[in-house]
């Protein structure tokens, strides 16, 4: 690292950007997992790192964390960095990396208070447990907890140490709609209260749902960021068409002339399901149906939607987020 | 809370003995095994004395006159039913009628044959007619400290000070390992140090309770003696358990998997179990390798265990084996500290 990062700068606490990444690599082997990024998280801002697996999003934010060490480029949190502040940093920071598994013959309780016990401040245990809403598990051994409260619990001990900045490696990965859902409230409520949380996650709903501001990872760089409106704008089409013809007339499909239609602004085709972008639906699709009708062709599906961060995605890297 | 609550330390090292007594199996090798193995030496070894010796012989005269001494029982067998008696060790020693006089056959490198031969051959010719040159008598003495019991008690109790602490502490920073808590702890402002002592202080509690009690058994049930002074033994105890404490952080301190940390463990442990001298002196190996059996630490462990509870030897007369005990803690935590993989 070149001088002027190790230098912390005379900021007083609280003008300086919650978080700040530059240049930031980091190769494991032959692999780049990490390949010039640049980011800056805002105070308060609840900011979502979206990609695929393998997009280098895990070690971007176990870098921040200061658990990995990168090979070059500027990380400063809060004003500090890890080589001068980690001690301070680790008690405003709170972490929930993915697959951690707490020991499964304590309570909720006990690793809550073993977590605790690790902060100068922080919220009681009673408030943890109240806040990752697991007081009816409070006496349970983690070892009977569901996915979703293993997750809750994970929360709570990130929780515990009141942290200005929070920190959510894939948080919601592997668990059902319902404890999903569950544990968005719970960031929605972290977020009311002003705290800046950085997340990674391959499921756009989530990042549409959370986050302020979203940068679209791949291949170990940022490829896009902004405000998830702000997203879907760049793509120039708010709406996705999507529609499908019947088995036998699907070679028969004439782009060309979708494509001539005013509004329509890009044609793609995954398995059968024709996509298109359009701007101005309302004289768009009759003219989508007008031109399919020409054609001969039996409609089997027809469905408009928003356009979402998927679309975003698709649009760059012509690959959809769950492309593995 | 209040500040015990608070600390850290206190904190992990509760922690860490609430995994411990949740842990059935942990219970049964800490206090269950080494009790059952004493019982069970404790049994085997007592009943030797009264053991009568089998031996077999060709004729049914030979087979009289071994049977009339109480130290045998004879069998009368044919030769060739004999020798398979022999080699399958249902007999230690068959007397062969010959032409000229009585052949013993006997394995000369088993030492319970050997004492077979001599009280055969006094049978034997006590019943062809030899007198005595001097009359003697026997003395019996069944006197504590000398016994197999009173050896091998300081043995096991070695053996267990050494599976428990590499096993409590091999397994656990491993296991913390392998489902990325050691990674989630480190990432929290938890001082290092602190989880690597309380793994140190959950054991010296728990070394108390086995300690306490499996001697206390072997006192009650064996009546084993503790000749030296009791603090001194508590030292050993503590020393001894350091010293595998820190071989256990050593073992485990890059290992990623169970599997892995289970062969090291193994790879360590398994010469000290032969060579250590648990259930018999180490000093029968080989003069080539004694400096080597010397310098294990189970060796010297055994040693001033036994020197302690056996002999009444003083720390002072002891500086050997505890010196050797020092030097592998102070190098075992050195080398475990530098190379510690934290994730």
């Amino acid at each position: 690292m070149d001088d002027s990062q190790s230098k912390q700068r005379p900021v007083a606490p609280g003008d300086s950007p919650a978080l700040l990444l530059g240049g930031l690599r980091k190769a494991f082997g032959d692999v780049v997992a990490v390949d010039g990024l640049e980011l800056q998280v805002a105070r308060g801002e609840c900011f979502g790192l979206l990609g695929p697996n393998g997009a280098g999003k895990t070690t971007t934010i176990e870098i921040c964390e200061g658990l990995t060490t990168a090979d070059s480029g500027a990380v400063e949190l809060l004003g500090l960095n890890w080589q001068t502040g980690a001690d301070e940093l680790r008690q405003r920071i709170g972490v929930q990396l993915q697959e951690t598994q707490f020991p499964e013959k304590l309570t909720v309780e006990e690793t809550l208070r073993l977590f605790r016990s690790f902060y100068r401040r922080g919220l009681s245990v009673d408030d943890s447990i109240r806040t990752a809403q697991l007081e009816e598990k409070r006496a349970g051994r983690v070892g009977t907890l569901s996915g979703g409260q293993k997750q809750r619990l994970a929360m709570a001990c990130a929780l515990v140490g009141d942290p200005e900045m929070l920190f959510l490696d894939e948080p919601t990965t592997g668990l059902d709609p319902q404890a999903r859902r569950h544990l968005w409230d719970l960031v929605d409520a972290l977020k009311q209260a002003g705290r800046t949380i950085i997340l990674t996650t391959h499921y756009m709903e989530e990042a549409e749902r959370l986050c302020d501001r979203v940068a679209i990872m791949d291949h170990g760089r940022v490829i896009a960021q902004g405000s998830v409106p702000q997203l879907i704008a760049s793509i120039g089409a708010e709406h996705i068409v999507e529609f499908a013809v019947a088995e036998r007339e699907r070679h028969e499909v004439n782009i060309a002339s979708l494509l001539a239609i005013p509004g329509v602004q890009s044609h793609r085709v995954d398995a059968g399901l024709h996509q298109l972008s359009v701007i101005e639906l309302h004289t768009a699709v009759p003219a989508i149906f007008a031109a399919l009708d020409q054609q001969r062709l039996t409609l089997s599906e027809f469905r408009t939607h928003s356009a979402t961060l998927e679309d975003v995605f698709v649009n760059l890297t012509g690959r959809t987020l769950r492309d593995e | 809370m209040n500040n015990l609550e608070k600390s850290s330390l206190f904190q992990l090292t509760s922690a860490r003995f609430r995994l411990y007594l949740r842990e059935p199996e942990a219970i049964f090798w800490t206090f269950v095994f080494p009790i059952l193995l004493a019982i069970g030496l404790g049994i085997a070894f007592r009943n030797r004395p009264a053991d009568v010796l089998p031996v077999g012989a060709t004729t049914p005269l030979l087979t009289q006159a071994l049977a009339a001494d109480k130290g045998l029982t004879a069998t009368n067998l044919d030769e060739a039913a004999g020798t398979h008696a022999l080699a399958t060790g249902q007999i230690l020693l068959l007397a062969v009628q010959q032409p000229a006089g009585v052949a013993y056959k006997f394995d000369d490198t088993n030492p319970d044959a050997r004492v077979a031969r001599l009280v055969a051959d006094r049978a034997i010719q006590t019943a062809a007619g030899r007198r005595e040159a001097l009359s003697v008598k026997n003395d019996l003495v069944h006197e504590a400290g000398a016994r197999y019991i009173d050896f091998v008690v300081p043995g096991l109790l070695g053996m267990n000070l050494m599976g428990t602490a590499m096993w409590g502490i091999g397994f656990s920073i491993v296991d913390a390992r392998q489902k990325k808590l050691l990674k989630r702890m480190v990432a929290s402002p938890m001082p290092r140090w602190q989880f690597l002592a309380s793994f140190l202080l959950s054991r010296l509690v728990l070394l108390v309770l086995e300690v306490v009690f499996f001697l206390g058994f072997a006192r009650l049930a064996f009546g084993v003696p503790f000749r030296g002074p009791l603090w001194e033994l508590a030292f050993l105890c503590i020393l001894s358990s350091l010293v595998f404490a820190a071989l256990g952080l050593l073992v485990s301190s890059r290992a990623r998997t169970i599997e892995a940390v289970s062969g090291l463990m193994n790879l360590v442990m398994m010469p000290m179990w032969i060579l250590s001298g648990i259930f018999f002196s180490a000093s029968r190996f080989p003069a080539v390798i004694q400096p080597l059996v010397r310098a294990l630490p189970l060796t010297a462990a055994n040693d001033a265990l036994r020197g302690n509870m056996l002999q009444g030897l003083s720390l002072g007369q002891m500086i050997a084996p505890v010196a050797i005990l020092l030097a592998w803690a102070l190098a075992a935590f050195a080398v475990s500290l530098r190379i510690f993989r934290w994730r």
